[in-house]
């Protein structure tokens, strides 16, 4: 696997540099997505529909957001990202290894004994995965005291956690989000999946979010709203929060659960934890732009 | 050395604490303080007092405190997390995944705890706090027993590497120690000797424990008593050779008889040097409201009930 390093954020690309960013951003989140597949494939179970859902998100921040490389991990004034939703953990193995943070063929082996890449991030394990996640509510703190602590420190480094919409249930996150607008952490960015459904149905049905906007400004937030698989989007949204003073901001993403393979899309059977079969897997990375030599290269392993 | 002398004869555990952590303020830069909104009750008015800038406020909210906690450790500073005992039952899963999991050197300093608390009744009482944090993986659990002890105990758990819920205490606690008084984690001792039987306890139940032994001596019944302020991990070394001296074991504690000092000591002993072994404790039941030493005694904890325990603990060992 190849070394994909990323454009410096401290110098924004302009024409056509951005319409080659956007489009290398566009391979990360298919990488990701075709790798997130095939290793719970391999596990033989995991969520497949949030990790799909968030694939653009998190290719985002770690192709031009972060300014985290995988030779700078132990850094103090590196940014850090919490995967507050930690059952996405496919996706976040799957960014780490697009940019070389671990080995892609290692980061198959998902859910497996004695295997780093657990079901859900834990730090021990991976000397770049921030904290241990999977409480739903937990990671949202733990970046709140990141950024809580940068601050104290005057360090420059900023803080991203990125959210579940089911996870906004969890009372832990708005105590957080309180918190966070208290002590005017300008530092720290919230991104939400909001895909609109959760483990058993839609948010709707289980426990509505709605209006979601409105909560967040009510306490204290600055907000942005987007299609969370545009790229340009993301990368314009990431800009303003790192240029927002005084206030946290928080990005809600709409997404597609499922995004990029039609028989997932918008269906919460497929939040997890799912068993694909060959067959399935075969079909979702044709979906997602595998050639019939990558889906060989990521499935026989 | 943090300064004993700087804790007044009539503080409580939680004051001297709070004092404590003020005068270690300035050797430790990286310790920050954590509060929901109750730094006078948990004795850290002190340390807002003289850094004021390091009492990190998170109003009434203790999940996210305690899982803030992680993060602020994760870059690099020491926090401190303080709270009612009660209140950090409701925070353990955070202490669980946030703290004990990820391995963050994060401390919990708990006040109120056990009947202690007193008129506040039954919901403001924890009587499982020792239980429930002794079985997290990789925490540290330390109740200190007097105020000297406190201070001891809060410069121990600073530089401790790792996870560590210490107990501190509201009401005014007596002291037991003098200036010469030692603590490690993991290190219980002999307060008084005896061969007859050992009473081992912890808190506010050691000078109990001492009075249980001043009034055994009268029926010429010779109590050794062990002050163990660590429950975890626990002195399994001195229970072993405490079991085969005296061949009978009293535990004593202002928590439930299950899972905490008691099942500490009796998992120690049950591996090593098995011996009969009675507990005194609030038996698995809520606390009430009533004066801290009204309530010892109605739930069966004051002195009285630990030389009685001593009785029994001692037929058995005969039979």
């Amino acid at each position: 696997m190849t070394q994909h390093t990323k454009i410096s954020p401290s110098a924004p690309p302009s024409g056509n540099s951005i319409a080659a960013l956007e489009e290398k951003l566009r391979q990360a989140a298919r990488f990701v997505r075709q790798h997130a597949i095939a290793s719970i494939y391999h596990a033989g179970s995991g969520h497949p529909g949030g990790a799909l859902s968030c694939a653009d998100l998190i290719a985002c921040l770690y192709g031009a957001e972060l300014n985290v490389w995988p030779e700078t991990v132990d850094d103090p004034n590196r940014d850090r990202f919490v995967l507050s939703k930690g059952h996405s953990a496919p996706a976040l193995y799957a960014v780490g290894a697009y940019f070389g943070f671990c080995d892609a063929k290692d980061a198959l082996n998902l859910r497996k004994l004695n295997s780093p890449f657990q079901g859900h991030p834990h730090v021990l394990d991976l000397p770049w995965v921030e904290t241990s996640t999977g409480s739903l509510g937990q990671g949202m703190s733990v970046a709140l005291g990141m950024a809580l602590g940068l601050k104290l420190q005057k360090m420059s480094a900023r803080v991203y956690a990125l959210l579940g919409d089911g996870e906004l249930q969890e009372g832990e996150v708005w105590e957080a989000a309180m918190a966070a607008a208290h002590h005017k952490l300008d530092n720290f960015c919230a991104l939400i999946d909001y895909n609109k459904l959760q483990s058993d149905n839609s948010n709707d049905a289980i426990m509505r979010l709605e209006p979601l906007a409105d909560k967040w400004r009510a306490f204290g937030w600055e907000v942005a709203e987007i299609d969370g698989h545009d790229i340009s989007q993301i990368l314009l949204q990431l800009r303003r929060a790192g240029a927002t003073r005084r206030l946290p901001f928080v990005i809600i993403a709409h997404t597609i659960k499922g995004k990029g393979v039609p028989a997932m899309e918008n269906i919460p059977a497929w939040h997890g934890s799912v068993k694909l079969t060959h067959a399935q897997t075969q079909e979702a990375l044709a979906a997602l732009g595998a050639s019939a030599e990558e889906i060989e290269g990521l499935l026989h392993v | 050395m943090s300064s004993p002398a700087l804790v007044a004869n009539s503080d409580s555990l939680r004051e001297a604490f709070g004092k404590t952590l003020s005068a270690l303020g300035d050797e430790f830069p990286n310790l920050v303080v954590l509060d929901a909104d109750i730094a006078g009750g948990t004795g850290v008015h002190h340390f807002r007092k003289s850094h004021p800038a390091r009492l990190l406020q998170f109003g009434i909210a203790e999940q996210n405190m305690m899982a803030a906690a992680g993060g602020l450790a994760a870059v690099g500073l020491i926090p401190v997390v303080t709270t009612f005992a009660v209140f950090c039952l409701r925070a353990i899963e955070q202490a669980r995944l946030s703290l004990c999991y990820a391995r963050r050197n994060a401390k919990i300093v708990a006040s109120h705890p056990g009947l202690d608390v007193g008129p506040d009744g039954g919901s403001a009482q924890a009587l499982e706090d020792l239980a429930a944090f002794r079985a997290l993986p990789g925490m540290t659990v330390i109740s200190p027993a007097d105020p000297t002890e406190m201070a001891l105990a809060t410069r121990a758990m600073l530089e401790h590497q790792g996870p560590v819920y210490m107990r501190t205490g509201r009401s005014p606690a007596p002291r037991l120690f003098g200036a010469d008084h030692t603590f490690e984690i993991g290190k219980g001792q002999i307060l008084r000797d005896g061969d007859d039987v050992t009473i081992v306890a912890c808190g506010v139940e050691v000078a109990r424990a001492l009075a249980a032994a001043a009034l055994l001596a009268k029926e010429e019944i010779s109590a050794r008593v062990v002050n163990m302020p660590t429950i975890k991990p626990i002195d399994a070394a001195l229970l072993s050779v405490c079991a085969l001296e005296t061949g009978a074991i009293v535990t004593a504690e202002d928590h439930n008889i299950h899972g905490g000092l008691g099942g500490a000591v009796a998992e120690a002993l049950a591996q090593t040097r098995p011996c009969p072994i009675e507990f005194v404790g609030v038996k698995d039941c809520f606390g009430a409201s009533g004066e801290p030493e009204e309530l010892a005694h109605h739930f069966q904890i004051s002195a009285p009930f630990i030389a009685d325990a001593a009785r029994r603990v001692m037929a058995r060992k005969k039979s």
